[in-house]
């Protein structure tokens, strides 16, 4: 075994193996790179669904959803998870990476993966859609390329725990792990349980193009399917609310309210929060209403809970931790004081609201049987996935980039007058994209068809004039965030490949007087909750919660009277 | 482990249960997987498999 090399990072004082580092700076620079190519195609897919613009040919769109789904839904968000993962561990915890070998050969399989199934789409043969649902057929690699992603990313996960072994023999922390690794290690979790499912399913549809097999049952695939197609973005909820937290602690040294309330809202996400996958069989015929209630609604409130809980310790220790620090007037001067230029936090707290807003109250909506059945399959579903999956946690992982840039790269942050503006930017763009886009699914524009004017359709239909104005809005949104996106990739590639190094201590943003690790690498609540302004803040959330619930209800009466 | 080493002046710290559970990581891991493949994955397939197949 070669001998572990370390560094201490000046800013944070945490020692750091270089083995991971490395490992990291490959799997967010992967990650980055796949943000790009799928932004790019997810712009090109909005202007075509703009109808003044409708700039794509029907097979190009169809080629160009599939390959955003597959480039940002997977592919940046599971390499960037990857890189959390090991940074949650290996660094969080001052202990060396396990296993540093088997890590750069599932880095391996997750590039070659990822380019195979790219290759298959650009082919033009395998325009099935992320969802690849049966009887539709990719070509032959398309499946294989998922399926060494997956392995790779399965494989990386036992790294992580592995590490948390290691760690805890060699004795490199106290106690219980920190509650960022804690929340890492959920994310860790729910991934065993997605790739699994997902090499479960796709290794028969893959001997299935290959002519092994006969047939796969569709509503079967589609059952499996989505224990990894939507579980997919559980880790991703993980993820981000670990990243919430860390950010809070490296910014203000904040530390959460209370370890046993957050701790206990993660091991609600590891037990039920998968569950969610069934919201998108809730129209299948084949599933008793027992297995969807149960599934969308009972067991995943308490997932939902959990998210509630970090929704209110997250500011809460952000506005305890300013409070300690002399911001006491009123309610909100902690949150007016806040560091608002610096785009780890701003990126952080505009995840926060915006994932809250959009994507959680979007997502119990949609976890309703009854009020489903309104925006099941229609624009809706993308607008609320939207709201968690770009305004929640791309945003989360673009706000991580700002403090791994001169942590982990070493480097200082090119542009900041830019970095300054590109959450702004990028946020407003996304929030557009994902109320436009529920917007339109309310009025009933169908989730993925390339023409909302039906040209050459043997019936007419047409959609209300409000489907038109909103799907112009989103073009013009998607145009916002596509920009928003294009600064961040300028400034982590400037900042990686030509930045100027960083060799001493930086100041991150709020100094607490006390070192950054103790904050993000150690046990240990606030101790308050003297928290009026959240509080506030969080009855604003249930006001708007509860409004919009039921009043998709009432819309639910007027579409089914009954007399 | 259940006890965290004390000072030598001091009585043993128990571990609460529920932090013991949290402190387990491949309980977790364990629960993590059984749940959903139990109430999603299992309890779905067998109610797909009932289905009558078409004449």
């Amino acid at each position: 075994m070669s001998k572990t090399v370390y560094r201490t990072c000046p800013t944070t004082g945490l020692r750091i193996d270089l083995s991971a580092q490395a490992l990291i700076k490959a799997n967010a620079v992967a990650a980055v790179v796949f943000l790009a190519i799928g932004g790019l195609f997810g712009l090109s897919v909005a202007l075509t669904r703009w109808p003044a613009v409708h700039l794509l040919p029907a097979d190009w769109f169809y080629l160009a959803l599939t390959a955003h789904g597959l480039d940002v839904l997977l592919l940046w968000i599971i390499f960037f998870e990857i890189a959390v993962l090991y940074f949650a561990s290996a660094i969080l915890l001052n202990s060396r990476i396990a296993a540093p070998r088997w890590a750069w050969a599932a880095f391996a399989l997750m590039l070659g993966g990822g380019l195979v199934t790219n290759v298959a789409v650009l082919q033009g043969q395998s325009s099935v859609m992320f969802t690849s649902y049966p009887p539709l057929m990719a070509a032959q690699h398309f499946y294989l390329g998922l399926i060494l992603f997956a392995v790779g990313a399965l494989i990386g996960c036992f790294v992580f725990f592995g590490t948390l072994v290691i760690a805890r023999d060699e004795k490199t922390y106290q106690g219980s792990i920190p509650l960022v690794t804690f929340g890492a290690l959920t994310a860790a979790i729910i991934a065993v349980f997605t790739l699994a499912s997902g090499a479960i399913i796709l290794i028969p549809t893959w001997l299935w193009s290959i002519g092994l097999v006969s047939n796969i049952d569709p509503l079967m695939y589609k059952l499996v399917w989505w224990a990894m197609g939507h579980s997919s973005q559980q880790i991703n909820v993980s993820a981000h609310v670990a990243i919430w937290y860390a950010i809070a602690a490296m910014l203000f040294g904040a530390k959460p309210l209370s370890e046993k309330i957050s701790r206990t809202a993660f091991l609600l996400y590891i037990l039920f929060l998968q569950l969610a996958s069934a919201h998108h069989l809730l129209v299948e015929p084949g599933l008793s209403s027992e297995w969807k209630v149960f599934n969308t609604s009972y067991a995943m409130y308490l997932a939902v809970l959990g998210s509630m809980i970090h929704g209110l310790s997250v500011p809460g220790a952000m506005e305890a931790a300013q409070r300690a620090r002399g911001f006491n007037n009123g309610v909100f001067q902690w949150l007016r004081k806040a560091p608002w230029g610096n785009p780890a936090f701003s990126g952080m707290f505009l995840s926060l609201v915006m994932f809250g807003f959009l994507g959680g109250i979007s997502g119990v909506v949609m976890g309703t049987e009854q009020i489903n059945i309104m925006m099941h399959n229609t624009l809706y579903v993308p607008g609320h996935f939207h709201g968690t999956v770009v305004a929640g946690t791309t945003l989360a992982f673009m706000a991580m980039s700002y403090l791994l840039i001169p942590l982990v790269f070493q480097r200082e942050v090119a542009f900041p007058s830019l970095a300054k503006w590109q959450p702004y930017l990028f946020g407003l763009g996304v929030a557009g994209l994902s109320l436009f886009m529920m917007g339109a699914g309310t009025l009933g524009v169908a989730r993925r068809h390339w023409d909302i004017t039906f040209t050459s359709a043997p019936f007419d239909f047409n959609y209300p004039p409000t489907a038109y104005l909103l799907m112009g809005l989103n073009g013009m949104a998607a145009i916002a965030a596509a920009l928003g996106g294009l600064m961040f990739i300028v400034i982590v590639v400037k900042s990686v490949f030509f930045g100027k190094p960083v060799r001493d201590r930086i100041t991150l943003a709020a100094p607490s007087g006390q070192p950054i690790s103790a904050a993000v690498a150690s046990y240990g609540s606030a101790g308050t909750l003297r928290i009026p302004g959240t509080l506030v803040l969080v009855g604003v959330f249930f006001t708007a919660f509860v409004l919009y619930y039921f009043v998709n209800w009432k819309y639910l009466s007027e579409v089914w009277p009954m007399r | 482990m259940s006890e965290i080493e004390p000072a030598p002046d001091q009585e043993p710290l128990r571990i609460p249960f529920m932090q013991r559970v949290l402190d387990n990581h491949f309980l977790l891991l364990f629960l993590g997987v059984v749940v959903p493949t139990v109430l999603y994955i299992i309890w779905g397939i067998l109610e797909l498999v009932q289905i009558p197949v078409a004449p």
